[in-house]
């Protein structure tokens, strides 16, 4: 008996937990549903991105398919939780068009054509396939403004891009009268966020890719956002040690940038390819096709980022440095053209539902 | 009910086993485990395929287990005597206290035993079912529970077949020699030195109900599985077996009237019935709706239930209960007046109001309710009486919640002796042949229901006759 609107039939599989319940141990979203008699779009929203897609409750579903209940809550709420990066997503005729795979994959692949057309325009070839040693070696490929304008105008927007759609996401999961987020609230979210803590299945681990539970899919999190953080750290400070302390690039290898950078790269190269192996094994049942596109998108853009990071760093002193930093640009470039409509942004609702279920919770003594 | 295969013989299968384990189940699990640590040939035959394996474990959710203070699942200590004395309050006399004492003790050490094979608990809970104290949870419930069990079996070893259901059984002198199963089309024999019978009840055979309900099984729904057909019941009692437990016993909830025939499990039970009245066709009610809590109650209505005309039964509230049940699967029928919730239900408008007027009338009024404990709110003159809850049906809109009785399982089964073996109808032992879970569980609880105590006997019995099994087949 699936519902026509995506929504209707959310609601009709959480009407079917609600009446079961057997689940509530498993993570936040059992309880929170519990709270409530029925459920609005906003409440949905919420209890989907409450969701880590742990895949615990579609193995203990008695009602999972083929069953005529047709319960398969991963798969609708991942489906709410694409739906909503669209719909919260701004402008909406870019988030409408990055709703879709392939358009994602096209938007990024035009990303890194573009930034190679322009490198080759405006560095030549001659400068592009040189070798260049000493301090400000990338400028003489890339330009630093040319890096850096860019880079903070994209920044820019993909935070803006972000914050509106929090915002917009926190008005419509606090039914339009939301609470203020408490210090105590935000605190215990990134702790949940921080330790993933639901995504252990209620203990065990989460049962991924197959049946059988597992902490491999926490641990590869773990190492792409770890390894994320670390990246972000090394960019920050190479910014302190230019902008600041007037030391250009490249950094010796013990250098702190070069050795947060490494560590963070080597993280996100580690954490993707197996999230990607992962996902390739996974069973497709309790996953939302698209959404799994979206996921793939995101994951393998970030590796690549990182691989080509990390080729630019091996290779620096040779004639291919050039070539390859203008390719890791590119893909960055893609990241962040991608990143505001994508699987990326999963980490504001994500984190915003965790802080609403601190709120609730808290509330409930 | 006999079950020899048509055809021709059934073809020899090459492989012999050590223990033969016949159904999936909690039971059937224990005893393929159980078996497992000495014998070296386990196999496990489940005639459902791996999608609905583990039989009607797969909706259970907690095993009643006695325990000292300081288990962090539970919320409170739960000794032997207590559960002991619970056990003979629902059971009236009929409670065979050795092997009732022999399930309690074991209760005390099976969490563990379940912990080292995959299970998984959750904590105490809020107390939904006020079962914190005496009963562990299983974290995600019982198909979670059997889905560990299985991959335990994968790991140590044991040969599990799906979809192989076993028709009958070859029993020379009293002696087990091999199980007929059917695979398919085909049937194949299938020898061992000890056979395990952990199969279940009858109760999703209409048929066999029909001897005892008459064409009132026709509406009843079962809760659980479709596979538990009661065939090797059938068959143990035809080899000789001694039946134990009551024919038409059974055990019966109300559950909504829409919910499917067969495998609706839990999410189609109702608690609305505590907070109005319940009506039958006629418009009449027929039981005291507010006798005592409804944890205690509602194994109850199946039975009310499946006594009345056409087996239906209608739970009318008002607006005034709405939030003090948990949300039902279905939606009500819900109308602004009584006679137009009447006409949506099909009950004579005239009938349905008189009972609700004579009702109304009287109650006390909508003052010192208390929805969570028994608030003596209770009718004044009416019969039957409302001893409890007995508010007036005055707030529109109004709902009705169709009933229907919803079988969960059945009593009857085989006799076995202090080592789970089955027994004559002289009380003589079949000498490697074993029962465990609910074709047995008759033997300690010929009627009467205590939560989670069906998981207890199959975790127990189970190691039991699994243990038992694999020391024979070791001979």
């Amino acid at each position: 008996m699936p519902g026509t609107d995506l929504f209707q039939e959310a609601e009709r599989q959480l009407g079917v937990c609600n009446a079961c319940r057997y689940c509530e141990g498993y993570c936040a979203v059992f309880p929170a549903m519990e709270l409530r008699q029925a459920f609005t779009r906003g409440d949905i929203t919420y209890l989907a991105n409450l969701c880590h897609d742990c895949r615990a409750c579609y193995y203990a579903c008695m009602y999972a398919p083929p069953h005529e209940f047709g319960v398969n809550i991963p798969q609708v709420l991942s489906e709410v939780r694409r739906d909503g990066y669209r719909r919260y997503g701004w402008p909406p005729a870019f988030a409408r068009a990055l709703h879709s795979v392939r358009t994602t994959w096209a938007v990024g692949a035009a990303a890194v054509v573009v930034v190679l057309g322009l490198a080759a325009l405006l560095a030549g070839p001659g400068r592009l396939l040189g070798a260049h040693l000493g301090p400000g070696a990338f400028y003489q490929v890339v330009a630093y403004w040319a890096i850096v304008l860019p880079g903070v105008a994209a920044l820019c927007y993909w935070l803006g891009v972000w914050t509106a759609g929090g915002l917009w996401f926190w008005r419509e999961i606090g039914a339009g009268r939301p609470d203020a987020p408490t210090l105590r609230a935000v605190g215990g979210a990134a702790w949940e966020a921080l330790t993933l803590r639901w995504l252990r299945g209620g203990g065990p681990g989460c049962p991924y890719p197959e049946e059988r539970a597992s902490h491999v899919r926490g641990a590869l999190h773990a190492l792409v956002f770890y390894g994320f953080l670390a990246a972000l750290a090394s960019t920050t400070l190479a910014a302190i040690y230019q902008d600041l302390l007037d030391r250009l690039p490249p950094y010796p290898l013990t250098s702190a940038p070069v050795v947060l950078g490494t560590l963070g790269g080597l993280a996100i190269i580690v954490g993707t390819a197996g999230m990607v192996v992962a996902k390739a094994r996974s069973n497709r049942v309790p996953a939302a096709g698209e959404a799994l596109g979206m996921d793939y998108a995101f994951v393998i853009t970030l590796g690549l980022a990182s691989l080509t990071g990390m080729l630019t760093l091996a290779l620096r002193a040779t004639h291919a440095m050039g070539l390859t930093l203008v390719i890791h640009l590119g893909i960055v470039a893609a990241l962040f053209v991608t990143a505001p409509y994508g699987k990326f942004v999963h980490l504001v609702y994500r984190f915003l539902a965790l802080v609403r279920n601190q709120i609730e919770r808290g509330a409930e003594g | 009910m006999s079950v020899v295969p048509d055809g021709p013989d059934p073809r020899d299968s090459e492989a012999s086993y050590d223990v033969i384990v016949v159904g999936g189940g909690n039971a059937a699990l224990s005893a393929a485990l159980s078996a497992r640590r000495t014998a070296r040939r386990v196999l496990i035959l489940e005639r459902a395929p791996r999608h609905m394996r583990g039989g009607n474990s797969r909706h259970t959710r907690n095993v009643r287990c006695a325990h000292d203070p300081g288990d962090p699942y539970l919320t409170a200590e739960y000794g032997e005597d207590e559960f002991l004395d619970d056990l003979r309050k629902v059971g009236g006399g009929q409670v065979d206290a050795e092997l009732a004492r022999f399930a309690i003790r074991e209760s005390k050490i099976l969490p563990a035993w379940m912990t080292e094979h995959g299970a998984g608990w959750q904590r105490a809970l809020r107390g939904t079912l006020s079962l914190g104290r005496t009963n562990r949870f299983f974290l995600g419930g019982g198909k979670a529970l059997v889905n560990a069990y299985y991959e335990t079996c994968r790991r140590l070893g044991v040969e599990v077949r799906y979809e192989s259901s076993v028709e009958d059984i070859r029993i020379t002198g009293r002696r087990a020699e091999a199980v007929v199963v059917r695979c398919g089309g085909s049937h194949t024999l299938v020898r061992g030195n000890a056979v395990v019978v952990a199969a279940g009840g009858f109760e999703a055979n209409l048929d066999w109900l029909k001897r005892y309900w008459g064409d009132a099984a026709d509406n009843f729904a079962v809760r659980g599985t479709p596979y538990n057909d009661g065939t090797m019941l059938a068959a143990l009692l035809d080899k000789g077996a001694m039946q134990v437990g009551d024919p038409k016993g059974f055990h019966a909830i109300a559950v909504d009237a829409r919910a499917p025939k067969y495998d609706g499990g839990i999410a189609t039970r109702l608690d609305s019935i505590p907070f109005g009245i319940v009506v039958n066709r006629a418009g009449a009610r027929f039981s005291d709706e507010g006798e005592d809590l409804w944890p205690k109650r509602y194994a109850t209505w199946g039975a009310r239930v499946a006594a009345q005309p056409g087996q239906i039964a209608y739970s009318i509230v008002d607006a005034k209960a709405i939030g003090c049940f948990l949300p039902p699967l279905y939606q009500p029928f819900q109308a602004e007046s009584i006679a137009a919730l009447a006409a949506l239900v099909q009950i004579d408008a005239g009938a349905l109001g008189r009972t609700v007027g004579e009702y109304n009338r009287a109650t006390v009024g909508n003052t010192a309710f208390r929805a969570d404990v028994l608030d003596g709110l209770e009718t004044r003159g009416l019969r039957p009486a409302k001893s409890n809850w007995a508010r007036p049906l005055d707030r529109p809109p109004f709902y009705a919640l169709p009933l229907r009785p919803g079988i969960t399982f059945t009593y009857m089964g085989v006799g076995v002796d202090e080592t789970a073996r089955v027994v004559d109808r002289h009380g003589q032992p079949f000498v490697n042949l074993y029962a465990a879970g609910e074709i047995m569980s008759g033997n300690i609880l010929a009627n009467g229901y205590l939560a989670g105590f069906g998981m207890t006997i199959g975790g127990v019995f189970g190691r039991l006759a699994g243990r038992e099994a694999a020391t024979h087949a070791g001979h």
